[in-house]
């Protein structure tokens, strides 16, 4: 008992002495626990935010707020005549980040390029596999294992990469997270102690902050680098408090116990938005939600049937009910954000009237179809039960009856993508890369019929328009290939474009500096606090 | 005593294999394989999934997975997460600490109320108190604590502003694990106002962790007060005039603790089983969200070495418990 | 509440009556407790609500009002009699949706006390009569489930089996069945060296016919207990099941699935979060008032007290 006391007196005098300044902190609120801290070996954004958009840095780089490229740890690049060569120019003179677990002795340079890159395609290369199952998915997803040829250092500051064939979306794929720059000699000293699997526990780059320690599912923090390449960051500590649930991060964000949170409950935004002291702010995500008629079977081989559909569906009530208002209804495939976009084209018009008359000229009488919702919420789609549950009550106006199903999630990707699937189903994408093509020809092309393709939708003339936009390098020329193949999809109606969410992150009126992005990432470089 | 103690342990061991053999027949049987949930809505060449199921030894035979799988549990290997691909014990011995906390808390206070409360309810039976107590413990084991747990955010936390809404320790301090138990660890950090807002932090999911157990505690003890209150002894002691007070405490209480212990030592199951939606509802870092966490991603491997771990605490209990018991009731042993 | 009648369990009064026959008996006991009577009353209304559910609802439970999303009750401002608890977030009455929740509920806790009730029994009886091997064997099988926490075990059985009411249901059962097993064990073992069971076997009964004519009988009133223990416990777990988005799927109207679907709207609509699980309490209340109630009349040992 005396023992005790005597500890509480010694809190007590703490409390009095302790008041010293708090380092300038933002704390954010962040959506989950990161699966790892190495970005290659992973796939969901949350891991992205804690590990490759704050500790790390790739050869370019999106800028901020943006789907364009600029430079990044490589100054500039050229690309030869055929399109297959990129030789980069590093940037000299970069640090690595100086840790309690780790001090460089040497400046970033090409062996750090090829060693971030081999390990991931490479089958001998000794951190291939450093961790019990480590796969590379986006690697792998963005065919880099059959497009790079082969990686060469040409000096210290120079790398050339070698492709098998021309790729026009090569360097915005440089950008992605996968492609992030870690440090050989912090892998060389992990191999010496035998202690590979730290590579993914404590990450150490070159980005503006530095990895200080992770509390499993509670909090991750990090410093500012003192010497990050882009310069001083404004504020001293950032801390991810994880939080996976939506009121309880939205109740923390108005109690000051955070400053920024992503992914809001809709139904909570327009309160977020009247407290005085947050602000939000709103941007259509890079995404779409679709409900993809199977073009293979018989009504909907006819475009006039999937026409009618569309046009039997309240779209706008699918974005009041699911998310509250907070997303728009879509008419491209892609989202308005992002470059291409052909804002000329006219949506479907909702007419029961005349679709139910269409329907009847294509001599289509008591239709039964299976609508397919997804089991899991996604960002494009947040309640697909509730969106199929509102599709059933609009076409059962029109003379067809809905019967809705779904499946275990990993068995609905597995279903869905087959060919002779029975029914449309409600599916959606969230973009990589801010690339055209990474909607387009990844969910239309014909290669993707059987996969990711869920329409089963082949068309030539716009699968044409496909290659061709792959082997131009000229962007302009590229928008104009992507403008018309918006065209073909609408007059072709293998969709029925349901909605673009739309991403509001609230944050208190404390922050400046913070830039939405469109590619659903969270950056921290540049933001600051007011005491 | 001995031949007690090694009975008792040769019954666990087949308990433990057919645990085991549960815990990773159960997964096998998982709708829908981990490489395909690993893709989410990107589409996988048939070449990828099965380079990536031959990669984690799921094309292997059934059988050879299990013997590889026990001959790793013998050697303290419990897998690794398909998802994290962080090692199953690491992540459970880290997150365990929170889980025991939160229990031994909501223990605490079930016992150090529950009991008082059965004693009271006993002794003047049938008055007002008798039954708003044991109308209050029916109420609280008859309670959905999911429910329970988001009225009290509501209004603790959103309507009046006086508890956080979830977590262990205001952000602000930071300092590192040396027990993982916050409230010593607060302690130990010296800094100012921790310890403070860890107790601010546990108050919540004490509260509602503790409802069932502390039910369950006040009927058990009112109950097995009344049948000792009934005995001859105590009527005895009674009618020697014997201080109310002083039979209550000293006699009665003694004998009627004995049911009550085995009750508190069955709450550790439920307790386990609280802690799951405890811990959801309140993002406390511990086990049960841990284990919701993987069941839903499908984490193969962690459900089934959680499964095997949770297991072996709540039969490591059940162990102690019995050999206490057999301690204070030499009778049993035979 | 419980108001666990003082008279009730006074031996005096209970040999006072000397009541004519078991049933009447069963009822004297019961009636003395009036905390069992008001479950009993509160019960049978839900049971009445639920069973005429398309008579009593003032709306269908699916049917969405797209103009009166998340409308408050009618003693809020902005409600109105309409939609008494106020509506949802696509605009269904949640009055309604709670009255055809009670179905959910009730079918719940009846199909699973009569699966494990059975199963339990079956086993427990085979186990106790038999003892031996047999008895090692299943009560081995037992402690294996029991070791797992009751909801975990739960919710990855679900897991395995695909989320649904279904498969909760038989998660759940499959959950409970070892404390059946487990007591009706216990029960034939004491009961099985009594004389008259001795004297049957003597007289050439069959296996069987010891079993379940002349044994089980016996055993019966902590089984009815332990039922009604089950019969709360399950609708309870199920409703856990449901909120954590692994028991009946939305939308079908079942109140853990409701509180979940509603946890979104906590900061929003209180309403939508407290009513379903008010009523998971108060119908999880009454059984177990009943059950107390239902204790004091069957169990001896009280009795005597």
């Amino acid at each position: 008992m005396k023992k005790l006391t005597t500890l509480l007196a010694a809190t007590a005098l703490a409390s009095v002495m302790g008041t010293a300044a708090w380092s300038k902190t933002l704390v954010y609120c962040s959506e989950g626990s990161p699966e790892g801290f190495d970005p290659g070996m992973y796939t969901a954004g949350t891991t992205f935010d804690a590990s490759s958009r704050t500790v790390y840095n790739r050869l370019v780089e999106f800028k901020h707020g943006s789907t364009e490229i600029e430079p990044g740890l490589a100054e500039s690049w050229t690309v030869s005549d055929d399109g297959t060569e990129y030789t980069f120019k590093l940037r000299p003179g970069v640090k690595f980040q100086t840790t309690e677990y780790f001090t460089p002795t040497r400046e970033f340079n090409a062996d750090d390029v090829i060693f971030s890159f081999e390990r991931q395609y490479k089958e001998d290369n000794k951190w291939n596999k450093y961790v019990a199952g480590a796969s590379w998915e986006y690697f792998a997803g963005m065919g880099f294992p059959e497009l790079i040829k082969s990686i060469e250092k040409v000096d210290d500051l120079t790398v050339k990469f070698t492709l098998t064939r021309p790729e026009a979306p090569f360097i915005a794929n440089l950008g992605m997270d996968f492609a992030s720059i870690l440090s050989k000699e912090y892998a060389d000293k992990l191999e010496a102690d035998g202690k590979m699997e730290l590579m993914n526990q404590q990450p150490l780059g070159t980005g503006p902050y530095t990895f200080v320690a992770y509390q499993a599912d509670a909090a991750i923090r990090y410093k500012a680098n003192p010497d990050y390449w882009g310069g001083a960051q404004k504020i001293d500590d950032l801390v991810f408090a994880i939080t996976t649930d939506a009121a309880v991060r939205a109740q923390k964000l108005k109690a000051g116990e955070c400053h920024i949170m992503p992914y809001p409950n809709a139904a909570d935004v327009a309160g977020l938005k009247e407290d005085p002291n947050l602000t939000v702010v709103e941007q259509e995500g890079l995404n779409v939600s679709y409900l993809a008629y199977n073009t293979l079977v018989a009504p909907f081989d006819k475009v006039e049937v999937r026409k009618a559909l569309n046009m039997a569906v309240n779209k706008q009530a699918i974005v009041d009910a699911v998310f509250q208002g907070a997303a728009t209804v879509a008419k491209n495939p892609i989202p308005p954000t992002m470059w291409s976009y052909n804002d000329a084209i006219e949506d479907d018009k909702y007419d029961p009237e005349a679709a139910k008359k269409m329907l009847d000229e294509a001599g289509v009488s008591g239709l039964k179809m299976k609508v397919w919702a997804m089991p899991v919420a996604r960002p494009y789609m947040l309640n697909a039960r509730r969106a199929a549950e509102l599709i059933q009550a609009d076409l059962a106006k029109v003379g067809v009856e809905v019967e809705i199903v779904s499946y275990e999630w990993a068995e609905y990707l597995k279903l869905s993508s087959d060919k002779d699937r029975d029914g449309a189903v409600i599916l959606g994408w969230t973009g990589d890369n801010g690339d055209p093509d990474n909607f387009l020809d990844t969910l239309l092309g014909c290669d993707a019929v059987g996969g990711n393709n869920r329409a089963q939708w082949c068309n030539k003339e716009f699968d044409d328009l496909m290659t061709k936009a792959k082997t131009t390098a000229d962007v302009a020329e590229r928008t104009k290939y992507y403008e018309e193949a918006q065209v073909i999809f609408k007059k072709e109606a293998p969709w029925n474009t349901l909605d673009h969410s739309l991403v509001s992150i609230p944050m208190s009126k404390k922050v400046s500096g913070f830039v939405m992005d469109p590619l659903g990432i969270h950056r921290f470089d540049g933001v600051d606090i007011a005491e | 005593m001995l031949r007690f103690i090694l009975g008792r342990l040769a019954v666990l061991i087949p308990t433990f294999i057919g645990v085991s053999i549960i815990a990773f027949s159960f997964i096998r049987l998982l709708p829908g394989d981990p490489v395909m949930l690993m893709s989410g809505e990107r589409v996988m060449s048939p070449e990828r999934h099965a380079e990536l199921m031959n990669q984690l030894g799921l094309d292997r035979p059934m059988y050879i997975q299990y013997l590889d799988y026990l001959g790793g549990l013998v050697t303290g290997d419990f897998g690794s997460s398909i998802v994290t691909k962080r090692p199953v014990l690491d992540d459970f011995l880290q997150l365990f600490p929170a889980t025991l906390e939160l229990s031994l808390c909501a223990i605490l206070v079930a016992v150090c109320l529950g009991i008082p409360a059965g004693v009271l309810a006993a002794v003047k039976r049938g008055s007002w108190l008798d039954q708003t107590v044991m109308g209050a413990a029916l109420v609280g084991y008859s309670m959905p604590i999911f429910w329970w747990g988001l009225l009290l955010i509501i209004f603790f936390s959103g309507y009046l502003g006086w508890t956080p809404v979830s977590g262990r320790i205001s952000l602000m301090y930071f300092f590192p694990q040396v027990t993982g138990f916050m409230l010593i660890d607060s302690l130990l950090s010296g800094q100012a106002g921790a310890f403070k807002s860890a107790v601010t932090y546990l108050i919540l999911p004490t509260v509602v962790l503790a409802t069932i157990p502390l039910a369950v505690i006040a009927r058990q003890t009112r109950s097995a007060m009344l049948e000792v209150l009934g005995e001859d002894y105590v009527r005895t002691a009674r009618s020697k005039g014997l201080a109310p007070l002083r039979v209550v405490g000293v006699h009665a209480l003694r004998n009627a603790m004995i049911p009550v212990i085995t009750t508190i030592g069955l709450q550790v199951g439920v307790l386990l089983a609280g802690a799951i939606l405890t811990e959801t509802i309140f993002s406390w870092p511990g086990i049960g969200k841990w284990m919701v966490d993987s069941v839903f991603k499908r984490d193969y491997a962690v459900v089934q070495g959680g499964l095997m771990l949770i297991a072996g605490v709540i039969m490591l209990v059940n162990l102690i418990v019995d050999l206490l018991y057999g301690f204070i009731n030499p009778r049993i042993r035979h | 509440m419980t108001a666990i009648d003082t008279k009730a369990t006074d031996p005096k009064v209970a040999g006072g009556t000397t009541p004519p026959s078991g049933l009447s008996e069963f009822w004297f006991y019961f009636s003395r407790n009036k905390g069992a009577v008001i479950g009993l009353v509160i019960f049978l209304i839900i049971l009445f609500v639920a069973v005429f559910a398309p008579f009593v609802a003032p709306h269908s439970p699916s049917i969405q009002n797209r103009e009166m999303l998340l409308m408050p009750p009618v003693w809020q401002q902005g409600g109105s009699w309409g939609h008494i608890l106020g509506t949802d977030a696509v605009g269904r009455d949640i009055l309604s949706r709670l009255i055809y929740g009670a179905r959910f509920s009730l079918f719940i806790g009846l199909v699973v006390v009569t699966l494990s009730v059975v199963s339990g029994v079956l086993i427990g009886l085979v186990a106790g009569y038999f003892r031996g091997r047999i008895d090692t064997f299943i009560m081995r099988i037992m402690d294996i489930i029991l070791a797992f926490p009751s909801l975990l075990l739960a919710l990855v059985l679900v897991a395995v089996l695909g989320p649904g009411l279904l498969n909760a249901m038989i998660a759940i059962s499959l959950v409970n069945q070892p404390h059946f097993v487990r007591l009706t064990r216990a029960a034939v073992m004491t009961e099985r060296t009594k004389d008259y069971v001795v004297g049957s076997k003597v007289a050439g009964a069959g296996t069987l016919r010891l079993m379940f004519l002349t044994i089980l009988p016996n055993c019966l009133a902590p089984l009815i207990v332990q039922a009604t223990l089950a019969f709360s416990a399950a609708i309870l777990d199920a409703a856990a099941l449901g909120f954590l988005g692994m028991g009946a799927q939305p939308p079908t109207p079942e109140w853990g699935t409701m509180l979940a679907e509603a946890r979104e709207f906590i900061q929003r609509a209180w309403w939508v979060v407290t009513f379903p699980g008010l009523a998971i309490l108060i119908t999880v209340l009454a059984i177990n008032l009943m059950g107390d109630g239902l204790r004091d009349a069957l169990d001896p040992k009280l009795k005597r007290s």
